[in-house]
């Protein structure tokens, strides 16, 4: 479908930076051309230096302008690119002039995935994927988005898909053509183990979405260990160090505190807690509590261990012992000996951290990426489930049928409706 | 309403043909209070099985019980002339079983004749339409060769294989609609100047035998169900004898003739250009594709109690007739066979279903309905099936109201016209339980309570039937409403025998036979009460009770069904025009024109992001239109 207006919009980080661009997509870019650029057209999918004006002919700024003619564009609409110089008064300068140009409009979120969508330049699965990969903060997450942008968890899915319909064609086979002899009769046990073959693939890929939701969640990492065993210095030092620090979230209480770090292109999560030991204090006691419960979700645990109180016993998937004040004092059999306050045993922390994340946060597979996913894939094994343990062979249809239209649900076969507000709204402007 | 006068006499309703689906649409319309004429090349045809001499089936039997819901023929004709009754998949689910009879020939037949002769509103001409009269895309009226010009206010075409009906016996070609009796050629042109797409296809017939020159002792015998299941609730007893058939098998000797003669073949020998269809294959077809067989079964079916002939059920074929009469003797008991008839393959033009609305009316011509054959389907089921609507809706509009169509979540009837006119037809169609999604829902023993009140409505039912069924219909709620009120603790279950989990669950009595090995007779010795009911009765709620869990969950289905159905594609929506969209999925929307995004879904090769895609468009449509 052709959109009768053209939309803008900053498709770059925000403002000031080195560069700013402007994204502007719709029928009336070879119009438009002539009156920012003075060039009747630009040659397509090259990058032209064009100075671009105002209405009165005043230069707005020297520009790096790209035309994607329709439909080979990102959009599948005529698309201009203008790579300006990124101060505010730059580009403040251009939105303003853009907005007196006619069919011109500022662009809502999504849009442009929006209309990527409706010219069938991306499918669902597709799009869904691309939302990740633009909210993408790390080098993992941006590959798992990649991995299922260019439609391989489709493939997996139409593939299992087409495996499904063939089991169920089977039985229907036997339900519809039972009076004729050429349907051999005993059948269902090999049935039923294909059945449970398919069920046992699926179930091996769901194992990967806790993969996933590491990776785009973020890897946890709880530091507990007894008051004043040195955590929030450990926590600081780490912040220091590790320069890409995405947000400071506050806790949901005062007493846990999370901090976003990239570690080897793995998204962390570092949560401090109340120090752990025995309390009557109701207050503290419930600062424990929680700290109990952070441990027990944590992907890895860092016990802190200043000599002074014995350590608590704790279970997580991973747990290092970390001898801290090693300036201060010798350390015994620990796991890492550190120093915050030197960075003594620092560089050999991390190290061990990025082991563990490595062989935790690693993509092998095509994995799903979503709660969507999972929830579809749920069903459709609780069917398959079903279908192996039912007798009757109509209800064994019954459920495979259930299950197929699980499948057909993950690449949009049915309940699009729902699905598109959601995915839209994730996006945002411009992207 | 209705006027005749003697210049231009004048009917409501005029339907054309005398098949399945011709008798179904007058006798409806009839019903219906349309003053209608049912025209037929002959008054002798009415009721003429071409084919095989049967009625039901799996998936057709249910077609059958619906016809006879909304108060058809076929159901009470066939109780009436059937003479093997078997209920096919007995050792399977309710929701698969299909009742089947063989039929006397000549029984069915004058059932048929009387039953139409009994109703009121309907009178057969023996006639022939030879043009239609259609201005500004409206039906006006009909053209007969004999009776002149006829006022109508609607008309259903039924001419099943008539139109350009080419018949081949090996090399030889004559032009029949059916053997023995002429085709159809006018209406050709009537569908060419309103531009309806025509398709060709191919169907076949098996030779008939004598039956005196069968050795039936030399053979396996398949004899009639105990006691026989009519199709008709309105049917208290099965009065005509009922008789054996017996089973042969193709052999190696019997392959190898068709082999070295398939050249021969009008199928094989290229002269056939329709496609035939995949579940029906000729003899030749299926010694081509699964020759590896040793052998490939043959019922032998008496045509009649007093008929001399046989129809061998498994051997529809277009070879010459010497090789007709070599591989029928090859087989055991037919060594001294004798052909009456010889087998024929028929070629015949059909209109593309997606010509149609879901109420069987034309697109292109408001008042024009088809049904049967001529809309690409095969099996008397689906004549009649599809005949029923169309008077139903041939009487709407004469009588000024608008058409009406059933859903696929309702009936076997609804799966499909919808089945037709969404996705066309690539080869003959055929009704099988597979293609109803809610097949669980939507079965043989309930096609009452789904559809006779849908009858009611319309008006197609009669008075007897009406009171039949509202007396049944409380008597269901009535035992569903004593079982789940009447409740059993799981150890009390237990303590009885039932085969329930000791959970300490309360389950009612309604719950309980949704429990594999638990019957109505199980739970008569904890509550007596429950015998006081009709077997009939009993056995329908049985099988709903068995299959509630599965109903309750079919129900979320029906309901996004529904809300798709409610989804209307905009009709100015230029499918054509949709980027994104492969050329072939754009071709397949553009001649299918859905009316709903529940009908798109549908579409053969229709993919998820497709209609994804198609959904996006349709919203931005109604959102710009709404702003």
């Amino acid at each position: 479908m052709r959109s009768t207006t053209t939309i803008y919009a900053l498709s770059s980080g925000s403002l000031p930076a080195g560069v700013a661009v402007v994204r502007i997509s719709g029928p009336h870019v070879p119009s438009i051309i002539p009156q920012l650029t003075g060039r009747p057209a630009l040659e397509p999918r090259r990058a032209v230096l064009c100075t671009v004006r105002d209405e009165t002919g005043s230069p707005i700024d020297d520009a790096l302008c790209l035309h994607f003619p329709a439909p080979a564009s990102f959009t599948g609409e005529d698309v201009l690119e203008i790579q300006l110089h990124g101060s505010r008064a730059v580009t403040a300068a251009l939105f303003r002039r853009l907005a007196m140009l006619d069919g011109l409009e500022p662009a809502e979120a999504g849009a442009f995935t929006m209309r990527a969508f409706l010219n069938g330049r991306i499918d669902l699965t597709a799009a869904e994927a691309l939302s990740d990969l633009l909210v993408a903060e790390t080098d993992a997450q941006r590959r798992l988005a990649l991995s299922n942008a260019d439609g391989a968890q489709r493939r997996l899915y139409e593939t299992w898909r087409a495996e499904l319909l063939s089991i169920w064609a089977r039985i229907e086979a036997d339900l519809d053509f039972s009076d004729q002899d050429d349907v051999p009769p005993e059948f269902g046990d090999a049935v039923r183990r294909q059945i449970g073959d398919l069920a046992e693939q699926i179930r091996i890929h769901l194992a990967g979405f806790r993969v996933a939701e590491i990776v785009n969640e973020g890897f946890h990492i709880v530091v507990a260990g007894a008051p004043n065993s040195g955590k929030s210095s450990l926590i600081n030092y780490l912040a220091r160090r590790e320069v890409a620090i995405v947000t400071d979230i506050p806790g949901t209480t005062r007493d846990l505190i999370d901090v976003r770090l990239d570690i080897g292109g793995h998204l962390v999560r570092i949560t401090d807690t109340a120090g752990m030991r025995g309390t009557a204090d109701p207050v503290e006691k419930i600062g424990v509590q929680r700290a109990e419960a952070a441990v027990r979700g944590a992907d890895l645990v860092l016990l802190l261990d200043d000599g002074d109180a014995p350590l608590p016993a704790i279970e997580a998937a991973h747990v290092l012992k970390v001898s801290s004040k090693a300036d201060l004092r010798p350390t015994g059999a620990l796991d890492v000996p550190i120093s915050a306050k030197t960075g003594a045993g620092m560089d050999h922390l991390m190290a061990r951290i990025r082991d563990i994340l490595d062989s935790t946060a690693k993509i092998h597979d095509t994995v799903p990426s979503r709660q969507r996913h999972v929830a579809h894939l749920d069903q459709c094994i609780a069917a398959l489930g079903r279908a192996r343990r039912v007798e009757a062979f109509e209800i064994v249809a019954e459920e495979l049928r259930i299950a197929a239209d699980a499948l057909g649900r993950l690449t949009g076969a049915i309940d699009v409706e729902d699905l598109l507000g959601d995915i839209f709204s994730r996006f945002c402007i411009g992207k | 309403m209705t006027h005749v006068k003697q210049d231009h006499p004048s009917f409501d309703v005029i339907v054309v043909g005398g098949g399945h689906a011709g008798v179904e649409a007058a006798a409806a319309a009839a019903r219906m209070g349309a003053v209608t004429a049912l025209v037929t090349l002959s008054a002798d045809n009415l009721g003429v099985m071409s084919c095989n001499p049967a009625i039901g089936g799996l998936g057709k039997g249910q077609l059958v019980r619906e016809i006879d819901a909304l108060d058809g023929i076929m159901g009470r004709a066939a109780d009436m002339a059937g003479i093997q009754f078997r209920l096919l998949n007995r050792s399977k689910g309710p929701a698969v079983r299909g009742p089947r009879t063989q039929a006397d020939r000549k029984l069915y037949a004058q059932a048929v004749k009387d039953l139409v002769a009994d109703q009121a509103n309907l009178h057969v001409l023996a006639d022939e339409v030879v043009d239609l009269d259609i201005r500004d895309g409206r039906l006006k009226g009909a053209h007969l060769k004999h009776a002149g010009r006829l006022n109508c206010g609607a008309v259903v075409l039924t001419t099943g294989t008539f139109l350009r009906g080419l018949i081949h016996i090996g090399a030889d070609q004559i032009v029949a609609g059916r053997m023995g009796e002429q085709a159809t050629t006018g209406l050709a042109a009537t569908f060419n100047r309103l531009g309806i797409r025509l398709g060709r296809l191919k169907t076949g017939t098996p030779p008939r035998l004598a039956r005196a020159s069968i050795d039936w002792n030399a053979l396996e015998k398949q004899a009639a169900d105990e006691t026989p299941t009519p199709f008709s609730t309105m049917t208290t007893s099965i009065t005509t004898p009922q008789i054996e058939c017996a089973i042969t098998r193709t052999n190696e000797s019997s392959h190898r003739i068709i082999r070295d003669n398939l050249h021969r073949s009008a199928m094989y020998g290229g002269a056939i250009e329709g496609v035939g269809p995949r579940y029906c294959p000729s003899i030749e077809d299926k010694i081509v594709r699964f020759g590896d067989r040793d052998g490939h079964q043959i019922f032998l079916e008496p045509e009649g109690l007093d008929s001399d002939l046989v129809y061998p059920n498994g051997v529809s074929t277009s070879l010459p007739i010497d090789v007709q009469i070599a591989f029928i003797r090859s087989m055991a008991g037919l060594h001294k066979a004798e052909i009456v008839q010889p087998g024929y393959a028929i070629e015949y033009d059909h209109v593309d279903p997606r010509d149609l609305y879901a109420s069987l009316e034309l697109r292109a011509c408001q008042g024009l309905f088809l049904a049967g054959q001529i809309n690409g389907t095969t099996g008397y089921e689906e004549a009649g099936a599809q005949g029923i609507l169309a008077g139903v809706n041939a009487a709407m509009r004469s009588g000024g109201r608008a058409p009406v169509s059933v859903s696929r979540s309702d009936a076997y009837i609804g799966v499909m016209i919808d089945d037709l006119t969404t996705r066309g037809v690539t080869e003959p169609y055929r009704m099988f339980t597979s293609r109803a999604e809610y097949r669980l829902s939507i079965r043989a023993d309930n096609a009452d309570e789904r559809l006779t009140p849908l009858g009611l409505a319309w008006g197609v039912v009669s008075k007897e039937r009406a009171s039949m069924f509202a007396e049944r219909s409380a008597a269901l709620a009535d035992l569903r409403g004593v079982l789940q009120a009447s409740v059993l603790s799981s150890s009390a279950a237990i303590k009885l025998g039932l085969p329930v989990n000791a959970d300490g669950k309360v389950r009612s009595g309604y719950e309980l036979l949704g429990h594999s090995g638990i019957g109505l007779t199980d739970l008569d010795r904890i509550w007596p009460g429950l015998q006081a009911f009709s077997p009939t009765v009993r056995e329908l709620i049985e099988i709903e009770a068995g299959y509630a869990v599965y109903l309750e969950r079919q129900v979320n289905d029906i309901e996004r069904l529904r809300k798709q159905e409610t989804l209307a594609i905009p009709s100015d929506l230029d499918l054509g025009a949709i980027v994104g969209l492969s050329n072939e999925t754009k071709a397949k929307l553009v001649k299918a024109q859905p009316e709903t995004i529940a009908q798109a879904a549908r579409i053969e090769g229709m993919t998820p992001a497709a209609l994804s895609l198609l959904l996006a468009h349709v919203q931005r449509k109604r959102d710009s239109v709404a702003a």
